[in-house]
């Protein structure tokens, strides 16, 4: 499938004749050197990458590291200097204002790190803005306002004003604002930044039940890791307009490109980055293929009221896993275990990220094995365990 | 240098002079408009039962700017009444109001184009510094020239005198709007016209209105003034208690005038909190 934005060779320079400082750039002068010799200002230096549709992209890096721009060049409120910008597989960059003004109506919302509500208008009047710009009806765009205000928590209060809302409610008005014209895409410049950590938590996590629901594809910018980390599917770190690392949280926190991504990773909780060994369980009972008869096993079964278990061998290495049915019925005919079916179990590592292990589980009857080096049991993780844990950590 | 004099005034003669001659059918058509406007909005005001008028003001301003102003309406109304100055002060009511529409057509347009014009603001300013700083009987002379004498060159030089902070005050609350409320705007998709009607003049309502109200402020001091040139209403009669040193007169007049301003600027002044009361 092609990809949903593709941005390739970006440049966004502020002043007067900027073309000149596209020149500068290619040869390869930094960014303070061009603002001094030629009173340019570098907001995005050369900027490729592409964004699939249902993806959460999180852009972060230092303040005036050319983020907000990046994002006001891909709705063009800020014209491109030069390279283009192909959504759904149309060239932004060369669209007409007509063309450009109903692409903005209809396939890009925006959420501002200032809510930027209208003070004077009431919430309903702030969420229907958009579909009154697109020409809706007024009943039209008041119920499928009123219906966006549910959606995001705040039925009750669609005829207060922005001020009479704390900032939370108010980035939900900003949120249902942008989501009230079903755009494909949401450009979300620091949404939370001006929220305090309990209460940007908890839109993190709003945001991302939503986001469950619409599957939206998400350009999200923060200048905090944490967030980055527990949003992005992948992340880019911006500096002095170039884009310097791109890639999964995973691969960023091992791998960081240089010093400057560095210093963004060292500060953040580990902890945060969940993996198997964070979030496993201690096996409540095991059958010992050699020593366990039917009997013994279905009784383990039975105490710990499981509804699976898992067989391993003498030096504690995981065989597979019995379906109580297939005991019950080898007690009635009278057969081993060796008689009867032992089921494949996938296995992982201590040190695995969780974001892979819920795509291995999700189509097996059994928890996962986690193991050590030697291939021993040290845990399981049941799926439930798995979205739990990442429920705690506010990551769904 | 002493011999040399520039002859500034003898230009603007010839400037007047030549405006005349070639575009005098203009100046005719504003006169007959704003003539009609003046007699017909006059003609209501006095058209009207008295104690209707009062309870209607009464109302509003009830409406607008609380019990308080509500009751100094009618007080004051029955007393302008009582003492005689009815008449007058409905058409100095007219002549303002209708130099308010104008200014107001005028005006607000022109903030605008000013707000949205970074050069054109540089230029125009020191025009508005002009027109605001040049003592008012000056506005006379060009008035009397274009329009003759009466009520529309009254007007006209009315309308020079209140223009300034209308269009100084609308281009102000314009350019005050948060630039992120513009930007979102844009990223909505808004047109130009979408932008200004649904994001910008919402938000400068108050700041507008405070234009509209310094203006009839400035309306209403012209009001003497404008009466030298036959603007008739209460200016006229001020004018008559000085020139026959009736202290009496002059004084029952000025007071008339004074109840027409505190309960215009009351008025407008509540129009503007209203509407930003969110
Ligand atoms: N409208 C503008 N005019 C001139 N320079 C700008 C403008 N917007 C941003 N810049 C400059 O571009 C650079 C990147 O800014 P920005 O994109 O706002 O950074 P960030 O969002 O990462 O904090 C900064 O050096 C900033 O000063
Ligand atoms: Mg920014």
């Amino acid at each position: 499938m092609d990809h949903k934005v593709v941005v390739e060779n970006l440049v966004k320079i502020f002043g007067k004749n900027p073309s000149r400082g596209v020149e500068l750039l290619q040869q390869g002068v930094a960014k303070d050197e061009i603002l001094s010799s030629a009173k340019l200002t570098i907001g995005v230096a050369d900027v490729s990458f592409h964004v699939d549709a249902g993806e959460i992209f999180v852009v972060m890096g230092l303040s005036g590291s050319g983020k907000s721009t990046l994002l006001r060049c891909l709705n063009r409120l800020h014209e491109p200097t030069a390279g283009k910008i192909v959504i759904d597989g149309e060239d932004i960059t060369a669209m007409t204002r007509p063309a450009l003004r109903e692409f903005r109506r209809t396939k890009i919302g925006m959420v501002f790190q200032n809510f930027a509500l209208y003070p004077n208008r009431t919430i309903l009047d702030n969420v229907a803005f958009g579909l009154e710009i697109r020409g809706v009806e007024k009943d039209a765009r008041q119920k499928i306002a009123q219906e966006t205000i549910e959606l995001v928590g705040l039925d009750g209060w669609e005829n207060q004003y922005p001020s009479e809302l704390s900032g939370g409610m108010q980035q939900r008005v900003g949120l249902a604002r942008a989501l009230a014209l079903d755009p494909d895409i949401l450009l979300m410049d620091e949404p939370f930044s001006a929220l305090d950590p309990l209460i940007r938590k908890e839109m993190q996590e709003e945001l991302l039940r939503l986001q469950e629901k619409m599957n939206k594809t998400i350009i999200f910018i923060t200048h905090d890791l944490d967030e980055a980390l527990s949003l992005g599917d992948r992340i880019a770190i911006m500096k002095d307009g170039w884009v310097v690392q791109l890639g999964t949280a995973e691969e960023i926190l091992n791998n960081p490109e240089d010093e400057y991504v560095v210093k963004f990773t060292e500060d953040v909780d580990r902890s945060k980055i969940l993996i198997a060994e964070s979030v496993m369980h201690k096996p409540l009972a095991v059958a010992l293929l050699e020593k366990d008869g039917v009997n013994v096993i279905l009784r383990k079964i039975d105490k710990h009221g499981l509804s699976s278990i898992l067989v391993v061998d003498g030096t504690h290495r995981v065989v597979g896993g019995l379906h109580p049915e297939d005991l019950v019925r080898a007690k009635k005919e009278g057969l081993s275990i060796k008689d009867i079916p032992v089921h494949e179990v996938s296995q992982t590592l201590l040190s695995t990220p969780l974001r892979s292990l819920l795509e291995m589980s999700s189509d097996t009857a059994f928890p996962l094995a986690v193991v050590d080096e030697d291939q021993k049991l040290v845990g399981v993780i049941a799926r439930s365990h798995m979205l739990a844990a990442l429920a705690r950590r506010g990551v769904i | 240098m002493d011999g040399f004099r520039i002859p500034i005034g003898q230009h603007v003669d010839s400037l007047v002079d030549g405006l005349q001659e070639h575009v005098g059918f203009v100046f005719d058509w504003i006169n007959d408009v704003v003539y009609a406007t003046v007699m017909g909005i006059e003609s209501v005001l006095l058209g009207i039962p008295f104690i209707v008028f009062v309870v209607i003001t009464a109302l509003i301003a009830w409406k607008l700017a609380g019990k308080g102003v509500a009751l100094f309406a009618i007080i004051g109304f029955l007393l302008v009444n009582n003492i005689g100055l009815w008449q007058p002060a409905m058409q100095t009511l007219s002549l303002v109001l209708t130099a308010e529409i104008i200014t107001l057509l005028v005006g607000l347009p022109l903030g605008i184009i000013i707000a949205k014009h970074k050069g054109l603001d540089n230029s125009v300013r020191p025009v508005l510094d002009l027109m605001q700083t040049m003592p008012a009987f000056v506005y006379l002379i060009p008035a009397v020239m274009f329009f003759s004498l009466g009520r529309v060159p009254g007007v006209m030089a009315t309308i020079i005198f209140s223009m300034p902070p209308m269009i100084r005050l609308t281009s102000l609350g314009i350019k005050q709007v948060p630039n992120d409320l513009v930007e979102a705007g844009h990223a909505f998709g808004c047109t130009p016209y979408q932008l200004l009607v649904k994001v910008e003049l919402p938000h400068a309502l108050t700041t507008i209105m405070a234009g509209v109200n310094q203006s009839i402020m400035l309306a209403l001091s012209m009001v003497v003034i404008a009466a030298m040139i036959g603007a008739g209403g209460l200016g006229s009669m001020v004018l008559r208690g000085v020139q026959r040193v009736n202290i009496g007169l002059g004084f029952e007049s000025g007071l008339a005038v004074v109840i027409l301003a505190i309960f215009l600027d009351r008025i407008t002044q509540g129009l503007g909190k209203k509407k930003q009361e969110f």
